[in-house]
């Protein structure tokens, strides 16, 4: 019995590291259509923004749930005034442009902290059900993805900023001409997707590797997931990060990690034959 | 003077064959007896394999500095020509063409992850370039133009094996990377479990790039083991030792590893996460010994941020100072020349102790040592003398056959 809760536990685990790792990715995505290939390189700064700021005597807490999220939307924020607004409307450009970002992001990095970081241990601890033991830590990060997605459907659907970005991401011509700025909403939800990035590795860096070249472990996959949950930001990665995240775990346990990759890969590749609009151009079209 | 089109023509064309040929014979004329002997480098200073790659950098240089310092090799200077391969296999192919086209290298020191040799060894055998690789791995190359002067899992997993039996129980669990190197020493891990008289209860691979290790450690507990062997490589794989501890299994089931320390984990994790792990290796830069005191201090003098020196930095300088040994004992730089010389008995007395090459296998006899992680740096438990690499003794025999150019995979 206990093995089974344990296994759950390791799905919801799946799920909602997936769901982080591409919550802000599904937010520039899905809002701009600029395919933002340094977001690797953004949950890497996040990472390190923490492990750093840990390291330097900041409370662990403090360094992961604001130091990481401001550091990297302020990064977004300059990267988005200085490179991504010449690139609107522009696909291809934008990922050409994006990579040579994400590799100069590394170089960046490696030449100041080289090529290893010391980590900090995961706070929390464990617990034990029946004879096996789990971490505090998957309960937090699982707890994390819930009010992450609380706060975006709320400031999505309750507020004038979401209003005006959900406007915007309608029909930018006709948003303008009632008044709004397209270029200035485009910037702070780039920012702000940043920034949910940036906390994504920051909350993930107590429990991985952190080496300048970290990112492009999350990459592909974040982008499988956002393309497979289609336009809908938030029902569409959820219920694309259940779908990949639950596959990924479960086939892992039962065969082998090998496998368990395979596995992803394959439901991902059916799912977009059988639905290339994604889950959500089917299932929840027009919701958040 | 008619300066008619045929004779324009014929001009340029003597001109430009001037031109071109000059480098040519000005290389081999004016500057003949003062070219240097130019050895290559391929190593990842950039990338996942750099924290492994750049020391070994330093420790080639260093050995190739003091090489000149006592006055070069035969009256000659050294010079290396070093690129970085990026952890890109493309890049190792790349390079190695142009260190044996273009720079026509004398010998070439490279090559970290097996499928990087395996890139590059061909390469090295068709341009018939002498190629050191010196790293620990999986055992098994057989080639007369290849020296592998770092530790085989018959020099260390044979140690380290039936010592963590001793401490922990008979059941263990064998994760591994999922490549050539992960797939071979799982199956010497299995081997030496099952001489010992102990079982495998599991053997799990994983691709570089996974970083959740939730379900395998789940998986871990169902099985109850008495021991975890580990052959995983690289940053993202660190991920396991402290998904590990924050499940609260640290210290409930002792954990061994054959690649524990080569990307810097003993200073990039926490004390908590990796007090105890035991590893085995042909150095460790914790040896108190007069000449890996000294080694140590040579390299953290020059390079005062340089990671943690490993076996592949102390390999790396011994496999240069070995090839140097050898151009001196045959007195010419000419390949088969230096390989003749290389087989006949050359050692080297470097920072692990004395190394010396092994005729047949091309591999060498050395020091192994069994350590474990204390607050952070290795505490050396013991040390085994004069190691055989039994292993590729076992399938390998260039005396014999010494056109051989091939990797055995040793069946178990």
């Amino acid at each position: 019995m206990a093995i089974y809760l344990i296994v759950a536990l390791d799905v919801l685990n799946g799920i909602s590291s997936l769901f982080l790792l591409c919550l802000g990715l599904a937010i520039i995505f899905g809002m701009m259509k600029i395919i933002n290939l340094a977001h690797g390189e953004f949950i890497m700064l996040g990472a390190y923004a923490t492990v750093i700021s840990a390291n330097a005597g900041v409370n662990i807490w403090i360094a992961m749930l604001v130091v990481a999220p401001l550091f990297v939307g302020l990064v977004g924020l300059v990267i988005e005034r200085c490179l991504i607004r010449f690139l609107y409307g522009r696909l291809v450009d934008s990922m050409l442009a994006t990579w040579g970002l994400s590799l100069l992001i590394i170089g960046i990095v490696t030449t100041i902290y080289g090529n290893t970081q010391q980590g900090v241990p995961t706070p929390l601890g464990g617990f034990s059900i029946g004879s096996y033991q789990s971490s505090y830590y998957t309960l937090f990060l699982a707890g994390m993805a819930v009010v992450m997605m609380a706060v975006v459907y709320g400031v999505m659907s309750y507020t004038r900023f979401g209003l005006i970005a959900r406007a915007t991401m309608q029909n930018p011509a006709m948003a303008a001409t009632l008044g709004v700025n397209p270029a200035r909403v485009y910037m702070s939800t780039f920012a702000v997707g940043a920034a949910i990035t940036g906390l994504a590795g920051g909350l993930l860096a107590p429990v991985s590797g952190i080496t300048p070249g970290m990112g492009g472990a999350y990459v592909a996959k974040a982008f499988m997931t956002v393309v497979g949950g289609g336009a809908a930001i938030l029902s569409g990665t959820m219920s694309a990060a259940s779908l990949f995240g639950a596959v990924n775990q479960v086939g892992a346990f039962f065969t082998t990690p090998v496998y368990g990759e395979v596995l992803v890969f394959t439901a991902a590749i059916v799912l977009i034959r059988l639905l290339p609009q994604g889950i959500s151009g089917r299932f929840f079209k027009g919701n958040l | 003077m008619t300066f008619s089109r045929r004779r324009f023509l014929q001009r340029s064309a003597i001109a430009t064959t001037t031109l071109i040929a000059a480098p040519a014979v000005f290389r081999s004329g004016a500057f003949g007896a003062e070219n240097p002997i130019v050895v290559g480098s391929l190593h990842d200073q950039s990338g996942p394999i750099a924290a492994s790659g750049t020391p070994m950098v330093y420790a080639l240089q260093l050995a190739v500095d003091e090489i000149n310092a006592g006055g070069g090799l035969l009256g000659r200077p050294l010079k290396v020509i070093h690129y970085d391969t990026q952890s890109n296999i493309q890049m190792y192919s790349q390079f190695a063409q142009q260190l044996a086209v273009k720079d026509k290298v004398d010998v070439v020191h490279g090559g970290i992850t097996s499928a990087s040799r395996e890139a590059v060894r061909p390469t090295f055998d068709r341009f018939k370039v002498l190629y050191f690789y010196n790293v620990l791995y999986e055992g098994g190359v057989c080639d007369r133009n290849t020296f592998c002067t770092g530790t085989t899992p018959a020099q260390t997993v044979e140690k380290l094996v039936p010592s963590a039996m001793k401490k922990a129980g008979k059941k263990a669990y064998i994760i591994a990377a999922d490549y050539n190197y992960g797939q071979i020493t799982a199956k010497w891990m299995t081997k030496y479990v099952k001489d010992n008289g102990g079982e495998v209860l599991a053997t799990d691979f994983f691709p570089l790039d996974v970083t959740n290790f939730g379900t395998t450690i789940s998986k871990i507990q169902a099985a109850k083991p008495d021991l975890i062997l580990s052959a995983l490589v690289g940053g993202n794989h660190t991920a396991f030792y402290r998904q590990w501890t924050s499940a609260g299994m640290k210290g409930k089931i002792p954990i061994a590893s054959t690649t524990f320390g080569l990307v810097n984990e003993p200073t990039t994790l926490d004390a908590a996460e990796s007090d105890s792990i035991l590893g085995a290796y042909g150095y460790f830069e914790e040896l108190t010994t007069p000449a890996s005191k000294s080694f140590v201090e040579k390299i953290k003098k020059a390079h005062p941020d340089s990671p943690y020196v490993s076996e592949l930095a102390a390999c790396t300088y011994e496999g240069v100072m070995l090839w140097a040994a050898g151009v001196k004992k045959a007195a010419s730089i000419d390949r088969m020349k230096v390989i003749a010389a290389l087989e006949d008995g050359i050692a080297f007395d470097g920072p692990s102790g004395k190394v010396a090459l092994d005729k047949p296998t091309h591999h060498t006899t050395r020091n192994a040592f069994l350590a474990e992680v204390k607050d952070r740096k290795w505490s050396v438990l013991e040390s085994y003398s004069d190691v055989k690499p039994a292993d590729t003794a076992s399938v390998c025999d260039l005396v014999k056959n010494p056109n051989d150019t091939k990797q055995y995979i040793i069946n178990l």
